[in-house]
This record gives structure tokens, sequence and C-alpha cells, in this order.
């Protein structure tokens, strides 16, 4: 059994990110980056299901410029076994509907019977990859994945949701996302950073591809979230209620 | 914008343009390695120390470990932090490929050191200890010993200590009293107490492996007659496990200052005359043994104190962007407190532990490099040479940056003022933790001592001259303004220490010797300043380049400036301090030495 797993670079979730003057974007020059921690948690769960006997080869792949081969690298540090690099010109946006085409093309060409990503990347939070993916190629989703088990030609996926937990049965092959609480990455080890040195990566043109490039979002606006404010501290329970009905108008 | 410990700015500014470390991958030595698996290894360390290092650092300080007279307990996060350690393969890193090990260049263990060091100096001894104690078996056992302990060190089931000082024998080791007997199969029976010994105990591995100095009777007296024992807590079963406990008793704990979240421990060794011991090496070569290691323990000592204060540095300076006080010096905003980082006083003290800090990283980085350097020479001449100049820049290593990081310690609370001194905020910590670095390890008095008396003149002073050889290359390769300015400075103080060592060359064979045993700080203090000059012009001089060149980002130019500046500190407000201590030795100041015990 073959797994896909497509990894982001983002910004290092330890970074806080400086809006830029002219409000265009957040200021990413000399910011370290590293795979987005939902991407991670993917390939942990597809380094796990390698471990247990389950998927025999792991692929990632990333789309950007040269220096996400940093990233995929570090995937084939944790275990992946090959990379595959759609590379881009420095500064080109890339949406999710762009990155779902080219995903489209590899998944036709790879094959794999199980596509797993992050459920959203904490840059752009835009949570939509994944199923567009899914409608893309007709494979069946689970999204927001907090277990995944493969048994028999199908994958069991048990979604968080807001009332709780839902499992869902998918036919392979098909596309789950993760949500946070799927597993905890491992770190990449020094045997593995060796490892990692002989394994290949393939770089690929985007132009290869044969998918429009031109980006259908037009960023308007990006402002730092409003600076929060002191709360207050209460005398007793009662007040705090009080405060809920009358301030807040939360409860009844 | 801060990454949490160090920027990736300053560790590859310090790596690559300054060091040029990804050049050593050019020798057969490190033909395995390139600039990207230095990364990742350098990207995992950070990673393990800012998830799982830093976070209990404080916590461990508040809940210290302790004893109940069975057994050692500790903070759960300790083990979670050691184990990921271990995994990574850390402990392994500087090991050849035969030994398990990653076979990585010292000065890049060191970096990925700067991590833990920085995020949590407690946890990061138990395995740094563990390493070292491992690189002493690993030169100096026999391949039977060393199969039978290092392979489990080097995976952190077994745990590492050095256990040298005694209670009535801390500086002076030739005084140790702890015995060692000879038996029919070879192993020897140990008995008698250490006290200090970190990591002594605890429960975070299946088996502590102790370096025990000991004395093998009818030895010579003196540091002649020591001898060094693997003395593990629980000796081997048939699978080469931790099996029946040996006779290596915790009296106790010590209750420190800082670093409190490393056990040290009282122990005593064969109560019960059971203590197994097996020699490493040869008999009555132990203290060699331990000091031919120590180059490499003496730069980790100083990087810590380094990396303690770098954190510390980091700590107050984002305070000080937060803090408002008084007003804009320049009357602007006269409505509005301004953050007190404009002010003059505060960021004169933010620069001396900019450079204090960021000085001592770069001056251990330059040590390990050169180990590196010595290891990879296929020059034998060349080779002797460069030792000879590490032998004579330890002492340094170990003792500049174990003085200046406490005290840009110390400065960093000054910075955060009333909270500074409160246990609320980790200033008092970062003090006390680095505390330790002038003590252990060498004292810094014997630091000295090493250097006035014997690191200086060995070998008709060939590390000297290889020194000056390297410092007067790098000041020839200065070629911009500012940083010419600063070299001009220390070639006034090169001069000066070139005459206050043939004063001092006639001094020690002359009865005034004994000024130099109370002056030897002042020498001490002399020599490192100007080394410590030296390192800062070779930043600059890279930095200034840099931004000459003019393609740096805003952030890299506000860098480099930075690093000019600190540099300009460092020869302007620290370097002319050497001229109370040029007079003290140049009089064979004797006030110190004339002092009579009575008269205190
Ligand atoms: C937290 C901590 C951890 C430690 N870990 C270990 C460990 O793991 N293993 C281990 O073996 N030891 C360890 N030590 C012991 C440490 O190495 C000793 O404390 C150190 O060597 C100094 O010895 P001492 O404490 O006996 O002081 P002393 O030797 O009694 O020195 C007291 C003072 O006298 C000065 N002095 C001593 N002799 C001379 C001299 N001849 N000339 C001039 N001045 C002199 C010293 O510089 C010092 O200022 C540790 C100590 C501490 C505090
Ligand atoms: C143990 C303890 C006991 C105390 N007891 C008392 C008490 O009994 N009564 C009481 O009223 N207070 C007390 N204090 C408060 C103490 O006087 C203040 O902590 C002190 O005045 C510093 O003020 P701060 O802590 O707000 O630091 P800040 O004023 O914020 O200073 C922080 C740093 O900025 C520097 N700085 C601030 N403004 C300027 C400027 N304009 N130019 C240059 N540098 C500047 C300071 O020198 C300091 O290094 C106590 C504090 C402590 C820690």
């Amino acid at each position: 059994m073959k797994i896909l797993v497509p990894v982001k670079r983002a910004v290092d979730y330890n970074v806080k990110v400086r809006v830029k003057p002219d409000n265009s974007g957040v200021d990413l020059n000399n910011v370290k980056m590293a795979i987005n921690p939902f991407c991670e948690i993917a390939i942990e769960e597809a380094i796990r299901l390698k471990e247990k006997g389950v998927a025999t080869e792991v692929v990632v792949v990333s789309i950007g410029d040269k220096a996400c081969q940093e990233q995929i690298r570090t995937g084939l540090a944790l275990g992946a076994d090959r990379g595959i690099h759609i590379e881009t010109n420095t500064g080109v946006v890339v949406d999710s509907l762009q990155v779902a085409k080219l995903l489209q093309k590899v998944v036709e060409a790879e094959k794999p019977d199980l596509v797993i990503l992050g459920k959203q990347a904490i840059d752009s939070d835009n949570n939509q990859t994944g199923q567009m993916l899914a409608a893309l190629t007709g494979m069946p989703q689970g999204t927001f994945a907090s277990e995944v088990v493969v048994a028999d030609g199908s994958v069991n996926v048990t979604r968080e949701i807001d009332g709780g937990l839902q499992t869902v049965k998918l036919q392979l092959p098909a596309v789950v996302t993760t949500d946070l609480r799927l597993n905890e990455p491992r770190y990449a080890s020094l045997p593995n950073i060796m490892k990692a040195k002989r394994k290949p990566i393939d770089v690929k043109p985007v132009a290869d591809f044969g998918v429009d490039m031109t980006s259908k979002v037009t960023v308007i606006k990006v402002e730092a979230p409003a600076q929060r404010v002191g709360g207050v501290k209460v005398a007793d329970v009662a007040e705090l209620v009080q405060k809920l009905k009358n301030e807040a108008k939360v409860i009844a | 914008m801060t990454d949490k410990l160090i920027p990736d700015l300053e560790m590859n500014f310090q790596l690559y343009d300054v060091l040029h470390a990804d050049k050593l991958c050019e020798h057969s030595k490190f033909e395995e390695h390139n600039k990207d698996t230095f990364s990742a290894t350098l990207a995992t360390a950070e990673k393990i120390a800012t998830d799982l290092f830093l976070p209990h650092n404080h916590i461990a300080d508040k809940n210290e470990p302790t004893f109940d007279g069975h057994k050692v307990t500790m903070i759960p996060e300790v083990q979670v932090a050691y184990n990921a350690f271990c995994e990574a393969g850390f402990i392994a890193g500087r090991y050849s490929f035969e030994d398990g090990g990653m076979q990585l260049p010292e000065v890049i263990m060191t970096a990925a050191s700067a991590y833990f060091m920085a995020a949590n100096p407690s946890t990061t001894s138990y395995p740094f200890l563990t390493s070292a104690a491992a690189n002493v078996i690993c030169h100096f056992a026999s391949p039977a010993l060393k199969q039978q302990f290092m392979p489990r060190m080097l995976t952190g089931e077994f745990t590492g200590t050095m256990a040298l000082t005694e209670p009535h024998a801390g500086s002076s080791l030739a005084d140790i009293t702890t015995s060692a007997v000879k038996q029919a199969d070879g192993s020897y029976r140990v008995k008698g107490s250490k006290i200090y010994i970190s990591g002594g105990d605890h429960e975070l591995s299946r088996n502590i492996v102790h370096l025990v100095l000991a004395k093998i009777p009818g030895g010579q007296p003196g540091v002649k007659g020591i001898s060094l024992f693997v003395v593990p807590k629980y000796r081997l079963d048939e699978n080469g496990d931790a099996g029946d406990r040996n006779d290596v008793q915790l009296a106790g704990l010590l209750h420190k200052l800082g670093y409190r979240g490393t056990t040290s421990t009282a122990l005593t060794f064969g109560e019960n005359d059971d203590c197994h011991g097996y020699l490493v090496g040869e008999e009555h070569h132990g203290l060699r043994y331990m000091f031919m290691m120590m180059n490499e323990a003496r730069i980790g000592v100083g990087f810590g104190a380094a990396m303690i204060g770098y954190r510390g540095y980091q700590y107050s300076l984002e305070f000080a962007r937060d803090r408002t006080q008084g007003r804009h010096a320049d009357h602007s905003e006269p409505s509005k407190p301004a953050p007190i980082v404009l002010h003059g006083d505060v960021k004169r003290m933010l620069l001396a532990q900019k450079s204090y800090a960021e000085g001592g990283m770069a001056l251990c980085m330059y040590g390990s490099h050169l180990i590196d350097r010595v290891n990879t020479c296929d020059d034998t001449e060349e080779k002797h040479a460069l030792k000879e100049m590490l032998d004579l820049l330890t002492p340094v290593f170990k003792a500049w940056p174990s003085e200046f990081g406490p005290k840009a310690n110390d400065l960093g609370i000054q910075v955060l003022g009333g909270s500074g001194y409160t246990r609320e905020y980790y200033s008092e910590q970062f003090w006390r933790d680095n505390r330790l670095n002038p003590i252990h390890e060498g004292t810094n008095g014997i630091q000295a001592l090493d250097l006035s008396f014997r690191k200086l003149w060995q070998k008709e002073s060939l590390g000297l001259k290889i020194l000056k050889r390297e410092v007067e290359h790098d000041l020839s390769q200065v070629v911009t303004p500012k940083t010419g300015a600063m070299a001009k400075e220390l070639v006034h103080y090169l001069t000066a220490l070139h005459e206050i060592i043939v004063h001092v060359s006639g001094t020690i064979k002359s009865e005034k010797q004994v000024t130099l045993l109370a002056n030897a700080q002042a020498l001490m203090n002399v020599f490192a300043q100007i080394v410590v000059s030296w390192i800062w012009i070779r930043q600059a001089s890279v930095a200034e380049q840099k931004l000459i060149a003019g393609n740096a980002t805003e952030k890299e130019a506000n860098f480099y400036k930075g690093k000019i500046q600190a540099a300009q500190y460092f020869i302007s407000w620290e370097l002319p301090t050497i001229d109370r201590d040029l007079k003290i030795l140049k009089q064979d100041n004797d006030v110190c030495s004339d002092m009579d015990p009575d008269w205190f």
C-alpha cells in the first residue's frame, strides 16, 4: 500500500508574525520556516502505518520554490521513502485550488491508496485542500481525523466533529485530513537525517503539469488582530453569573 | 519576531560566516556530511529543546529531586526530555559511524548543545555527563570494557558520571583516598567517598556508570598514583544488562544555589566491601586520561555559561522592549512613558550582556572548531602546533565565559529592576544556575594558575606563537573602516601583552614568583580580554563586510549593525579594563601575596 503525504512549508509555529506595513500580507523575510504542524501529523501517521506493516511506501510531495526541499528532506528524515518537489518560481502564490489540481496529477501518476493531508495550514488556515482533492479525484474523504484504521481495502476514520466523534468507513483509495489529536509526531533522529540524504527527491517544474496557475483569489487586506484588552477579576460566582447574563448576554 | 532560544541568523552567522564550518565536509572524516545534515541536526536539537526542555526549566528549579532513603524522585518531565534527547541520537552524535555514532564535527555538536543549554541546563546535564563519560571509555578502556558499557551509554540506556571530587580533595585531586584493590579475577574492589557527583543517582536510566578516580595501594603518592575505574550502580548480567546491585550507595543529595534539577550526590563506594570496579586503561594513568578529555569538557562548561548568559540577555531584552518607564530622552511624546530599551543606561546593560554572551558563544565555537581542525589536520607538524594552541586557550574557553556569563545574568536582573529580584521572573534563576560555572571543572582560580604557570610556557610557548599567527592573520584580513579602528586598538594591546609576558617570564624565575601566584587572575584577565577582543573583531569584520556588500535584508542589516556595535562596546568598554591588570603585573604587585592570614 502506498501513501502520499503532501507537506507545506509554512511559518514556524513559534514565530510571532508581523503584518507588513502595506497590509499586503505578513513579513516572511528571514523568518523561521518549518513543515506545517498538521502536515507533520500526516507524515507521522503514514510512517506509523508503514511501521505497522500496513503501508509499504510513503511519498512526500511539496509545492513551492527550491526552499521547500528542506521540508521534503525533513519528511524523509522522519521516515518517508522518497520525495516529489513540484517547483514554482520564488514568490509565486499558489492557492488551495491550484495545489489540489497539482496533487490530482500526482495522484494520477502515483496511484496512492491513501492520501493523508493536514486539515489546514497554519499560515492561511483555509482548510480546503484535502476536500478539493477528494472532489477532483472522486475519492472518498475523511476529514479532521483523530484515528485512522486501515483494514481490508478500506479505512475507518474517526472524525472530530462538534458533537463528539464520528467514524466513517471509506473505500480505498481515499483522502484523509489530520486533526491535532491524531498522533504526536516524532523528532527527526540523527541516524535518520543521514539516511534521508540518500533518499531521492524528484524535482518537476510546475509547468509540466498543465495546470492553470493563475490565482482565483485576491488578497485585499491583511490586518493584525485587535489587541486583547485586559480582563476583570470577579469577586464571586454570583458576580460572574450576573456579568454573563447582563453584560455578555451569553446566558439567559 | 524572536525565535524562542537562538535566532537562526545568529547560529548561521557563527557557524558559516565566521567559522566556515561547512568546509570541514571537505575532509574525509566528515565527507558524509553537508550543510543540510548540519542544519537538520540543529533543527532537531532546537525542536526538542524548545518542546521538551524549555517548558520545565523553572518547574525543575522549584521542585528539586528528593531522596527518601531508597530512591531519588524528580518531576516526570525530565525523563520525557531525556528520552527524546537519547532517541534522537544526540549522545552518540560525535562518535564514529563504527561506534554507532553520527561522526558529527565537534563544532556542530557544540552548536546543537546551545539550544539545550539555553533551554534547561539542569536536565541537559544528564545526557551531557553520559556523553563525556562515554568519551573517556571510548578512548582509553580496553576493547572488552568498551564493548560492555559504551553502546548502552550511547543509546542512553545507561547514564554516566565523573566521580573525582572527595570531601577533602577538590582542587587537589592528588590527595584523594578512595582505594581500589585488585582481585584474582582482574577486577578491583573500590572503597571510599565521593562528593558533588552530578547525576550520581536517579531513576532516569537502567544503570549508572561511574568513572571513579581511586588509588591502588603501593602506587606512587600524588597524581602519579591515581587510576581510573568504571564502577556501575548495577553489575552487568549475562546479557550485559543491569543485574545485581553493586555496592555504591547514595549517602545523600546536596542542596544547591542553582542547577537544582541535576542531582548532586554524596556517594559511598564499598561500604560493605563489595564494590566492583573495572580498570580503565593502565594502572596509575587515571588522571592523565581524565585530563586528555578535558579540552572538550572545559569548552562545554564555558559554552554552557555563555548560553545561560545568552538566554538571560534575550529575556531581559524582551522585557526592556515591553517595559515603559520615564520619558523619551529627545522629549518626543512627553505625555507617554518610553520603553526602557530606549534609555541610554539600559542600552549599556544590554550591550554589555550581548558582548559577554555572544562573545563567549563565539569564543567556545572557535574552540570546538579548533578541535575539529586538530582532528582533521593531515600535516603532523601543523596538527601538533594547533593542539598546542588549543591547550593554551582551553583555560580561557573555560574561565572567561564562566566569569562573564554570570556577569551578564547579573545585568539581566538589573534591567528587570524590582522584577528581576523576584522569583516570579526567570532572571534570578539564570544567575543562580550560571554561578556554578566558575566553580566546577577546575575553579577559575585553578584555570588562572594553569595558564600563568604552565600553558603559556609549555613546548617553548609554541601555543602562543600559533595564536599570534592566527590573530595576525585575522587582523590582516580586516578591510573595513569600523573594524579597522578596532583592530588598531587591539594591536596596541597585543604589544602590551607581548611585553607583559616577557616580564612575567622573568618574575616566574625570580623570588617574586609568589606574587604571580596571587596575580594570576590579572594575567588571565589580560590574556582572555585580548583573546575575546580578537574574537569580536572576527565577528565585526564579517558583519561589516556583509553590510557594505549591500544585499542584506533589513533584518540582516540590523543584525550586522548589532554585531559591530557590540564589538565596539567590547573594545571601548571592556578591553581597556586590563590596564589595571597590566600595571599590577608590571609592578609584581605584592599586596595580595604579602597579606598575612592573621591580618584579616
Ligand atoms: C554543582 C556542582 C557539581 C559538581 N559536579 C561534580 C562532578 O560531577 N564530579 C566531580 O568529581 N566533582 C564535581 N563537582 C566538584 C567540583 O569539581 C569542585 O567543587 C571543584 O573542583 C572545587 O573543589 P572544592 O569544592 O573542593 O573547592 P576547593 O578545592 O576547596 O577550593 C576552594 C577555593 O580555594 C581555591 N583553591 C584551591 N586550591 C588552590 C590552590 N592550590 N591555589 C589557589 N587557589 C586554590 C579554589 O580556587 C577555590 O576558590 C561539582 C561541584 C558542584 C558545586
Ligand atoms: C525586595 C524589594 C523591596 C522593595 N521595597 C520597596 C518598598 O518598601 N517600598 C517601595 O515603594 N518600593 C519598594 N521596592 C521597589 C523598588 O524601589 C523598585 O523596584 C525600584 O525603584 C525599581 O523600579 P522598578 O522595579 O519599577 O524598575 P524600573 O523602574 O522599571 O526599572 C527597570 C530598569 O530600567 C532602568 N530605568 C528605568 N527608568 C530609567 C530612565 N529614565 N533612565 C535610565 N534607566 C531607567 C532602571 O535603572 C532598571 O535597570 C522594592 C523592590 C524590591 C525588589
